[in-house]
């Protein structure tokens, strides 16, 4: 462990963590924004910074900040008949591995640092070596932009994974560290000295065991393709082929669902069903502690967003992108090839991951918004007769088509290049779609051309008046005649 | 070795630190309730609480937390041969199959039981 390392983990460490609780703090004003705007409301938009007669208020964005200081600002409550150290516990517990299990995931594309900035020495079109830092007489010295082989990391340079720790357990730290989110929400309901909060919590841990079964089964299918554990591989290997979405989409759509049971949002929020158990495990908690199990779902949601986004959207790979540069090819055909500099493939990397994680997270808070809650014993029975069996299911179909692929002989698996690179091409139509649509969906001004009549304002026109104006008489009544 | 493990420790410790930073703040910052009787009550949507402290709980809670360790101990077996499977050929396959047709009789055998039937 050389400084150089070390400096560089804390900047990783530095990325990772400021990332994940800013987008965790950002969630919860999102959450209620979008809901607003899903249901026709204005929603927060009220704190604002007020400088002179300037009033900041950035579309209400301050109230995360806001919702902080008044967190901690507020008294804080222990029931008297709480156990002490438990109830104290509970919320370290529930917000820690959230923060500890991204120490795993890759955000970006390996960097060598000396291939960033190089210094050559040039005289017209001549290129000399330096010698001892300087040019030789007659060149002066220019600084160039290199890019790196498309494989690998050439021998002699330093590598640094942009990933905080690369180990080979890979996922199964991940569901290591995550299965401590449950022991929290248990011991804070348990400690609490409530029978609502001990009801949510018995809801939450066995929602969050039946539904970790099928979060680590439906994930084999991506083990059996890309044959690795590693983070890293996997982005690798979506990097080389396709991205995972379309070698294994049952599993996708089953992983996504059982996230958001964990996550215990909607439609999943049994365990804080707040119509029937005021909000279930930390109804005793006030303040920040309340804070800590708030914050550390939403902190969640991106950080099943970061699972899904490695493992089934190609991690920090863009269509046709790789760490040389842009080549468009399908299978030997090549259509298009630049190089590009290794840094603005790395900083293109880094972006497009924490970008497809934060629309990942919008597209949760979507769902949230859109869905009704379930019951509990549907969910159960969605858990373990629904997902468990298809899971399974997803093991067997992966199995027997991808052996059945390789003995099938060397015209299918070319077959098989060449509808990989259509579905890069596919994702990047897609995606310069959604880019498009997003950008002509923000310089459009929204028609607001009717505004919703209420029932008195109608009787009142019918009356032939307005509703604040006084109703004229309209005489008595008469039916029409048949 | 140790290079390959300490980032992951120094990530751990800063969730740590953070999540105790918070607590602390809360701890301290906010200042102590004062203790009135009402206050002291458990909040149970306002309605006066009743009963002990703790409930009887159905035993369906004790059966699916022992249905998560069978399932998901199964879960464990079968990652180390999902990262061979490439290597293992249809034979590992057809050996896979047998077992995880164990796994789908005992499912078969606890939903048929009962043992996900909430209602009653």
């Amino acid at each position: 462990m050389t400084g150089m390392s070390l400096l560089w983990t804390a900047i990783k460490i530095l990325v990772m963590v400021g990332f994940i609780v800013n987008i965790g703090a950002l969630l919860t004003w999102y959450d209620r924004r979008g809901g607003a705007m899903m249901q026709d409301r204005i929603g927060p938009n009220r704190a604002g910074l007020k400088i002179g007669k300037f009033e900041l208020r950035i579309a209400g964005l301050l109230h995360t900040a806001a919702d902080g200081l008044k967190f901690f600002t507020k008294k804080d409550f222990m029931p008297p008949k709480a156990d002490k150290l438990l109830f104290s516990l509970a919320p370290i517990l529930s917000l820690f591995p959230v923060i500890a299990l991204t120490a795993v995931i890759p955000f970006g594309e390996t960097v060598v640092p000396e291939s960033i900035v190089r210094t050559i020495c040039k005289n017209g079109t001549q290129y000399a070596a330096m010698v001892n830092d300087a040019c030789p007489a007659g060149f002066s010295p220019e600084t160039v932009w290199p890019a790196v082989p498309r494989h690998g990391v050439a021998a002699g340079a330093t590598a640094i994974p942009l990933q905080i720790a690369a180990l080979n357990v890979g996922i199964l730290y991940v569901f290591a560290i995550a299965g401590q989110g449950i022991v929290g929400a248990a011991i804070a309901g348990w400690a609490s000295d409530n029978k609502f909060s001990l009801m949510g919590a018995l809801r939450a841990a066995s929602q969050m065991v039946s539904y970790e079964v099928t979060l680590g089964l439906t994930l084999v299918g991506a083990f059996m393709v890309y044959g690795s554990v590693r983070l890293e591989d996997m982005v690798l290997w979506q990097g080389e082929n396709t991205w995972g979405i379309f070698v294994q989409p049952l599993a996708f759509f089953l992983f996504f669902a059982a996230a958001i049971a964990e996550t215990k949002r909607i439609p999943f929020d049994l365990p804080e069903a707040e119509s029937e158990l005021v909000s279930g495990y930390f109804t005793e908690y006030s303040g920040m502690k309340f804070g800590m199990f708030y914050f550390s779902e939403y902190m969640e949601v991106a950080t099943s967003s970061m699972l899904l986004v490695t493992i089934f959207l190609g991690g920090w790979n863009l269509p046709f992108l790789h760490r040389d540069g842009l080549t468009i090819a399908f299978g030997e055909t090549m259509l298009f090839h630049t190089r590009m500099p290794h840094v603005w493939v790395v900083i293109i990397g880094v972006l497009a991951f924490f970008g497809k994680t934060i629309l990942l997270c919008w597209l949760q808070a979507f769902i949230r918004w859109s869905l009704p809650r379930f019951r509990y014993d549907q969910l159960m029975k969605l858990g373990w007769t629904v997902l468990l069996p298809a899971s399974l299911a997803n093991i067997f179909a992966t199995g027997i088509v991808w052996l059945a692929i390789q003995s099938a002989g060397p015209g299918a698996q070319d077959g098989l290049k060449v509808a990989a690179d259509v579905t890069q091409g596919f994702t990047a139509a897609l995606i310069t779609g959604l880019v498009l649509w997003a950008i002509v969906g923000f310089v459009r001004t929204p028609p607001r051309k009717e505004t919703i009549v209420g029932s008195s304002a109608k009787l009142a026109a019918a009356a032939g008046g307005t509703k604040e104006g006084p109703i004229t008489d309209p005489g008595p009544i008469t039916t029409e005649a048949a | 070795m140790i290079g390959t493990y300490l980032p992951m420790f120094l990530m751990i410790a800063v969730a740590i630190i953070l999540a105790l930073l918070f607590f602390t703040g809360a701890t301290f910052l906010g200042g102590k309730l004062d203790k009135t009787p009402e206050k002291m009550k458990p909040f149970e949507c306002g309605s006066e609480s009743s009963g002990g402290n703790h409930l009887k709980l159905s035993v369906k809670f004790y059966l699916t937390a022992i249905l998560f360790v069978v399932f998901d101990i199964e879960a464990v077996f079968i990652y180390p041969w999902a990262v061979q499977f490439k290597n293992l050929g249809w034979i590992g396959l057809a050996s896979m199959f047998g077992f995880l047709a164990v796994v789908v009789v005992a499912l078969v055998y606890v939903v048929k039981k009962g043992a996900l039937e909430w209602e009653n």
